[in-house]
Parts: structure tokens; sequence; C-alpha cells
């Protein structure tokens, strides 16, 4: 590999430096590096690189371009709103500060190629240029002709610069439907469950051995790894929950070896991480906070999601609950459960076995304001004037997203809805008013 | 070859290498000319004799290269255009006029960029002053004014044809035809698209101001031809400055594309397609391995290339998804399996996961259902997912209905790839019944 690399034109000891900075990606730096060759030489017109979320892509790149100290422009197609934004980038850093002015207020792609070129001209570069574009699957959603342009940029400015993509999503996925120049695609695998231990392990705390720190990844590994493969998370995980896998050994419980200890006392903690802090329902800080008070139960606090109860007026809940009854009860149901006197029908006939639990499953059904308005009426034990304030409740319920409106064709005249809220959330609201739910759905028959 | 008298001249291997590098890299990467186009003599000769004929003669014309992507175009009208502009009084006289339809995305742009390359008089440095209308007029205008002996004849090259045909109205295509045809200054309009249907999308009036003429580079290359063509592009040039080492370089090419394993790597890439650019690809992922530690292609080196260039990209998202992710996609392969094809909501998924969970009863993999939540939307993110309606944010996300966009080999053999598949999940993306 050493060998490999000598005639490359870099220097020994960067390469050597940039190595050091990539645990695990030897494989892919230096297919990287022997694609771009020396820096005089011309390069391949457009590289795509993908893989998963924190599988080393930029790094690897930002690391190789600039301790190799070769001009290059990295840009986060995120940040790019308009491509105006993009170009501009692109100039300000490839060819100095004063570069962007040349372009238009809303520059085309033609007066990006333009400056480009006339730039060039003036400041012929002897080493390949190169642009990074991280997030690229964003690029799909701009202008057209975007994506085909930035893929043969090469042969548009005619200039030795290679346009670097990055993306999570595959290639198949970005190919525009007339065709265009085809990149080189480049894999970046993930991390295996022993390459996450190496470099998990590397960020190790300094007043503790390395290896008590490795047996804590192991552990933490152990928990998160079926559910998450992601460097950054875990190691955000592992910073959160180390100072509670040495509480023991602080306190002078136990000894730096007795490990079994130390993972009888950290599991139950962290398998509880992984429904509060993993889901970010409780935040990072809060989850410290929590540790210090010590008394309290981990999870005690509630989370963003447990906080689901909304205070809504009286009849605003009986509307949501008639909502949810019209959208998960199928209408030919509505006679038997609503109606007092409904005359005779078949036991075998309401219940069709194989519907059952359906709806629930299927979701919800949208319904006309008429079947909402009945069954409210029906379920509402007091006489309701339908007045402006009934309507006005509907209407407010939409813009709350409790309800939705479906179909915009018909604002006014018989507009249909669908009840956006949970089982769970229903039932909350109706045992406010005592009224049972679970007897008029027809999924809990 | 050793007749030639230049002076043996040796260096040493690291820049030898750092020349052989320099060279083919430019020939793949930068598409660099050959001196004469191969297998396509006889499109080569009618667009030369028909540029010359604007050139020399005055003749207004225009012609359209049609042929799939990677199939030389450009290179033939490049190489046209070179020795076009070799004869004497035509190099001063023609003026080349370089559109692209990625490029100039309307036709004011385009305008703008005409009169640029044509440095009429209201050009002020860079820029172009007047609006589109006055642009127009004032083009219009000077090619009217032309005529066939006197002003020089005008080549307007249009990259990406197909794309000039959605602009509104099509005003340029209409009015670059227009003085084509009618007696105004010598223009020749060359357009190259890789659209076959090009013809139909052009409007009447000006899909009867062309004139027909097309040039198709549909590739009749066969595999001899491939083979030597390989050979051709992988070897050195005769102006190589280290004899020795160019001979060296040269057989070791001619070895190469003998060897039997080699050859069959070559035959499928012939098969999947003909054309240079993903050869070009190939040889470059080739090249990209040869080092002054290792300096010859060797067999492996090709099939290694192959092997990067083969593989199959949804294969390696797969094998990084979590345990948890994969899970689910085997129960939407059930869902799938079960009620043929229907779309489905994280609702049925997870009811399809949760079913598996009872039966086996394993507690490690019983994950709460905000987690689940979370590994679907990562599916989603990766696209291998898809949501059938468009409005996402109406519905809540359990009862969104998605699509899965992997079919079942894709799954079956992701899943013999996994590095430390548990048996019982294997087992239940075996079975027939979820």
């Amino acid at each position: 590999m050493a060998a490999q690399r000598q005639h490359l034109g870099y220097e020994d000891e960067k390469l050597q430096r940039v190595m050091e900075r990539l645990p695990c990606r030897d494989v892919q730096a230096s297919m990287l590096l022997a694609l771009m060759g020396e820096p005089e030489q011309c390069s391949y017109p457009s590289i795509f690189i993908y893989g998963h979320r924190a599988t080393g892509k930029s790094h690897v790149i930002h690391t190789l371009l600039k301790e190799l100290e070769l001009p290059y422009a990295t840009v986060s197609c995120v940040e790019c709103v308009s491509v105006g934004l993009l170009f501009e980038q692109v100039l300000l850093s490839l060819f100095g500060s004063d570069s962007a002015s040349l372009l238009s207020r809303s520059p085309s792609l033609s007066d990006f190629v333009r400056v480009y070129k006339q730039l060039c001209v003036q400041a012929s570069a002897k080493q390949t240029r190169y642009i990074v574009l991280d997030r690229a699957e964003l690029l799909r959603d701009m202008e057209t002709n975007l994506l085909p342009a930035f893929l043969r940029l090469q042969e548009l400015v005619d200039d030795n610069v290679t346009v670097i993509l990055l993306s999570e999503i595959v290639w198949d996925k970005f190919r525009p439907n007339t065709g265009c120049f085809e990149p080189l695609l480049l894999h970046f695998p993930d991390y295996s469950k022993g390459e996450l231990q190496q470099i998990l392990s590397e960020d190790s705390h300094p007043s503790y051995s390395p290896e008590l720190y490795s047996a804590f990844i192991n552990i933490l590994l152990g928990v998160f790894y079926s559910v998450c493969r992601d460097l950054r998370e875990l190691r955000h995980l592992a910073a959160l929950h180390f100072s509670k896998f040495i509480e023991p050994l602080e306190q002078g419980k136990v000894k730096e070896s007795d490990t079994h200890k130390l993972w009888r006392n950290i599991e139950p903690h962290l398998k509880k991480a992984m429904q509060t802090v993993y889901l970010r329902e409780v935040s990072s800080v809060q989850w410290e906070q929590q540790l210090q008070m010590e008394e309290k139960e981990a999870g005690a606090v509630r989370g963003l999601s447990a906080h689901a109860h909304v205070e809504l007026p009286y009849y605003s809940k009986f509307l949501l609950i008639a909502a949810y009854l019209a959208s998960y009860n199928p209408a030919r149901t509505d006679k038997r459960f609503f109606l007092k006197h409904h005359g005779k029908i078949k036991k075998t006939n309401f219940l069709k076995k194989h519907e059952k639990t359906s709806n629930h499953l299927l979701g919800p059904k949208p319904f006309p304001l008429d079947r909402l308005l009945a069954i409210f009426y029906s379920v509402v034990d007091s006489r309701v004037a339908p007045t402006a304030s009934v309507f006005c409740q509907i209407s407010s319920l939409v813009t709350l997203q409790l309800l939705n409106q479906v179909g915009h064709d018909d604002q006014l005249d018989a507009p249909k809805y669908k009840c956006a809220v949970s089982l769970d959330f229903i039932l909350a609201i109706s045992r406010t008013v005592s009224f049972d739910m679970v007897k008029y759905l027809y999924d809990f028959l | 070859m050793s007749k030639r008298k230049v002076k043996e001249t040796h260096m040493p291997v690291g820049e030898c290498i750092s020349q052989v590098q320099m060279i083919l890299r430019e020939r793949f990467c930068h598409q660099r000319l050959p001196e004469k186009p191969v297998g396509m003599e006889s499109q080569h000769k009618h667009l030369l004799e028909l540029l010359r004929r604007t050139a020399v003669h005055g003749e207004s014309n225009s012609v359209l290269i049609v042929g799939p992507r990677g199939s030389g175009k450009t290179m033939l009208l490049n190489c046209v255009l070179r020795e076009l502009l070799e004869v004497k009084d035509v190099n001063k006289n023609v003026l080349p006029v370089h559109l692209n339809g990625l490029l100039q995305t309307d036709d004011r742009i385009a305008l703008k960029e005409i009169t640029r390359q044509l440095n009429l008089e209201n050009v002020v440095g860079d820029k172009v002053f007047g609006s589109f209308a006055e642009n127009l007029a004032f083009l219009l205008e000077a090619l009217k004014k032309g005529d066939r002996s006197s002003s020089r004849p005008v080549l307007f090259i249009l990259d990406e044809f197909d794309l000039f045909a959605h602009h509104k109205n099509q005003t340029l295509l209409y009015n670059l035809l227009d003085v084509s045809q009618s007696a105004q200054a010598p223009v020749a309009v060359i357009g190259l698209t890789c659209r076959l249907d090009v013809l139909e999308l052009l409007e009447k009036r000006v899909k009867s101001r062309f004139s027909h003429r097309q040039i198709h580079l549909l590739s009749s290359l066969s595999f001899i031809q491939y083979l030597d063509n390989v050979r051709s592009q992988l070897s050195l040039p005769q102006d190589f400055p280290d004899t020795k080492f160019y001979d060296e370089w040269n057989d070791g090419i001619k070895m190469l594309c003998e060897d039997q394993p080699v050859v069959d790597v070559l035959q499928r890439h012939y098969n999947s397609s003909k054309d240079f650019r993903s050869l070009h690809l190939l040889l470059m992922l080739a090249l990209s391995r040869v080092s002054a530690s290792k300096p010859a292609i060797k067999p492996t080196d090709l099939l290694e290339a192959s092997r990067v260039c083969m593989v199959d990209s949804k294969a390696n998202i797969l094998h990084g998804l979590s345990i948890l992710e994969l899970c689910l996609i085997i129960a939407m392969k059930h869902l799938n399996d079960i009620y043929e094809g229907e779309p489905f909501n994280f609702q049925m998924v997870h009811n399809e996961f949760k079913k598996f969970l009872q039966r086996k009863s394993h507690s490690i993999h019983n994950f709460d259902k905000p987690v689940v939540i979370k590994a679907f939307e990562h599916l989603q993110q990766l696209e291998l997912i898809k949501s059938m309606d468009s409005s996402t944010a109406k519905i809540q996300k359990e009862y969104q209905l998605m699509k899965l966009l992997l079919d079942h080999s894709q799954i079956m053999e992701a899943l013999q790839k996994y590095p430390q598949c548990p048996t019982d999940v294997k087992q239940w993306a075996m079975s027939a019944f979820g």
C-alpha cells in the first residue's frame, strides 16, 4: 500500500497523516486517491459516492482535499435554496472573493459557465479542481438541467474539473429520463460491528483506561446495534451514558476489572434510554439533569409524546368523537349504533368476521359533513342547536389538524373530512366527557 | 516502431507511469479527439461534405446527428470541424456558434449567447445589451443583410437539440431554420440529439423548414472490433519518449486482450452496452490501479474494475441496514406476496412484524412502536419505499400508503449476504406465509 502511494505526486508524510485520520476507510481513500491521480493529470468528470448516513463520505473527501491542499469547493445542497447561491459558493471558493460579483443577479447556468470559463482563462490552474456537492439528492428537485450539466461540467467549461456528488440514495433514482453522462459510482460500505467498536473506542475518557471504555462500548453496541448503525448517533449515546457507567466505580462499589457488575448496572439503564433519548423524547440536557438528581427513576420525566393531552371545549370534544366514529365505523353500521329503534338487524349479517379490526389497520375513511352532524347529535345528550359556533368549531378542528379536509373541490357544499387523531388520544378525550367509546367502535365488538 | 529516429531514452519507471497516466487519462476522461473517427467513415464523409459546401460555397444547410448517448456525436462533429478549419480560406471565414440545450434553457439566453459569440456590435466587453425583441430583430437584420457570396458563413451547433424544441413557440429554431431556407446569409444548423423521435417534437412550420437530413450514429460494432478498440484505447502512442517502456506496455496490452477471463469480462460489457463512455469508465477504473510498483495492467485489474462497475447498488444499501429495518422489509415482502402488490401502510407492516414476534416469542426483537416508526422512516428516506400519494402532510404517518421498491430476488439475495443474520429472521423470510 505504501509503495503504491509513492508516486502520486504527494509528499509521503502528508499521505501518512491523511491515512491516520481516516480509520477503517483505507480501501476507499486509496481508491479515491488513485482515481484522482496526480494533481496535474486529468480526472474523471464526475464521481458519485453513495453509502449510508455516517459512513464517512464527506469526512474522507474533505480530509483528502484539505490535507493534500487541492483547490476545491464544497457546497451543501440543503443550503442552496436557489441555484444562484450554489454558483456563487462554487466560484467563491475556487476563484477567490471577487469572482462572484461577475455573476448577474439571478444567474442562469449559462452565466455560470461563461463566468467560470472567463475566470479559468485568467487563472488557469495547474491542478484538478474539485466541486463537492453534499446531499446531492436535492439537486434532483432543482432545475431539471442542473444535474446533467454538473455531470458533464468538465466538457462544458473545458477545464480540468471533477464534480463529486455525495448521497445516501442510489444512483438509479437520479438518472433523468433522457439519460445523462454516467458518473463513476463508488460505494462506501457500512462499518461492521468490529469497525464501529474500533472507531468508538478511540475517544476514550482521559481518567479511565482505554480497556474500560472499550468494554463500555461493547455493552452499548450490544443493546443498540440491532436498531441503529449510525456512527454519530452511537457516539452521542456513548458520550451521554458513560457517566452512568462509571458511577459505581466512583462510589467505590466495584473495581474496574469487575465488568459483569458494571454490565448489570448499566444494561437496564440503556434499555430505557432507547425509548427516550434515542427517539428524542427527552432531550439530552434533561437526561443529564435527571441523572444528577438520582432519586428520580430514568424515564420518569414525561417525554414529548406524553404531552399529547389537549384541552378542548365540550362540543369540540363530541365533534371529534363523532368524527372518529364516522371515520372508523362503516356507514352501514350507523343504524345499529346510533338509532334507538333500529328494527331487526341480523347479528350474523352485522358482524362480518373477515372485516374485523381491519379499519384500524387501513386508517381513517372520509365521511361527509352530514354524517358527522348526525352522529354528533346522536352522541350528545343535550339538545344542540346547529349554530354558527358548531360549524366554526369544525373548521377550527381542521386548522388544529385534528381533522383533515379531503378533496378541495368543495369548500362550502358538502365537504368531506377525515379524522386524524390516534385511538389513545380519542379514548382520553372520551374519558373526560364520560363517554364509552369502545362500545361504539365496530372494530372492538 | 523501432525505425524511429528518436534517440533511445530511458526514464525511471515512476516517470514513465506518470506519463502513461497522463496520456491515457486525457484519452478516457477528457475525451481527446482521435486521429480519425473509427467505424463511422460514411457519416464522416457526409457531414464533412455538407459543411464544406456551407463554408466554401455559401450554401445553407440543416442537419441532425442522431445517436444514443456515448455513440460519438460530439466527437464526429469536432473531428469534422477540425478538418474543415484546416482548409486555408475556411479558417478565417467561418464563424462557429456553439449552443447547448442544457445551458441555454430559453431563447432569450440563447440569443444573448449567439450575439456574444458572433461579436456583434451591441456587445460591450462580455455583456450584451438590449431586450429580447431588440436582440432578435438585430440578429435577423444582420443575417438578412448578408447574401451568399459576400458574407461569412455561420455554423450553428445545437447540442442537446431536443431541449431546444421545448422552448416557447420554438422561436429560435424557427428563425434559424427560416434563415437557412431563404437566400440570406449562409448558415448551417447542426443539431445533436439522442432522441430518435426528435422530429415529432418540432412544430409543423419548423419541421417544414428543416431539410430532413439526418445522420444516424447507430453503433454497428462487432465484438472483434470492440476488442480492437479496447487494445487501441489502452495502447501508447508512437511518440512516447521511452521506447523500451513503450514496447513493454503495448505488448502487455496485447497479451491482456487475449487473456480468456478478460475477454469474457469484455464480452459481458459488450453485451450490456456498446457505447464508448461505459468502456472508458471500465478502462479508467483499471488504469487507476496501475502504479510505479505495478507498472502494467494485469487481468485481475480489469476483473476488479468490472466488479466495481457491475455491482448492484441497491444490494449495497440493503447490506448496511440494521436488523430491525431488514425485518420490516421482510414484512413488506410478505404483505406484497399476500395482497399481490397492493400498497400497504405502517400499521399493516407493524402488525405483520408483531405476528412474527408472537410466533417466535423472542424478546430480543421486541421493540417499541416509536423505534419501529423511526426505522420505517429511515427506509423511506433511503427511497427503498415510496409514498403513494403526494400530499404527505395530510394523513397520519402510520396510515400513509406505501409501495416497496425492491423485488423478491433482491431481498433474498441481500438476506443471504447479510452479516450475522439471525436464523429465525432468515426462516421467516423463506416461509411462504408471513
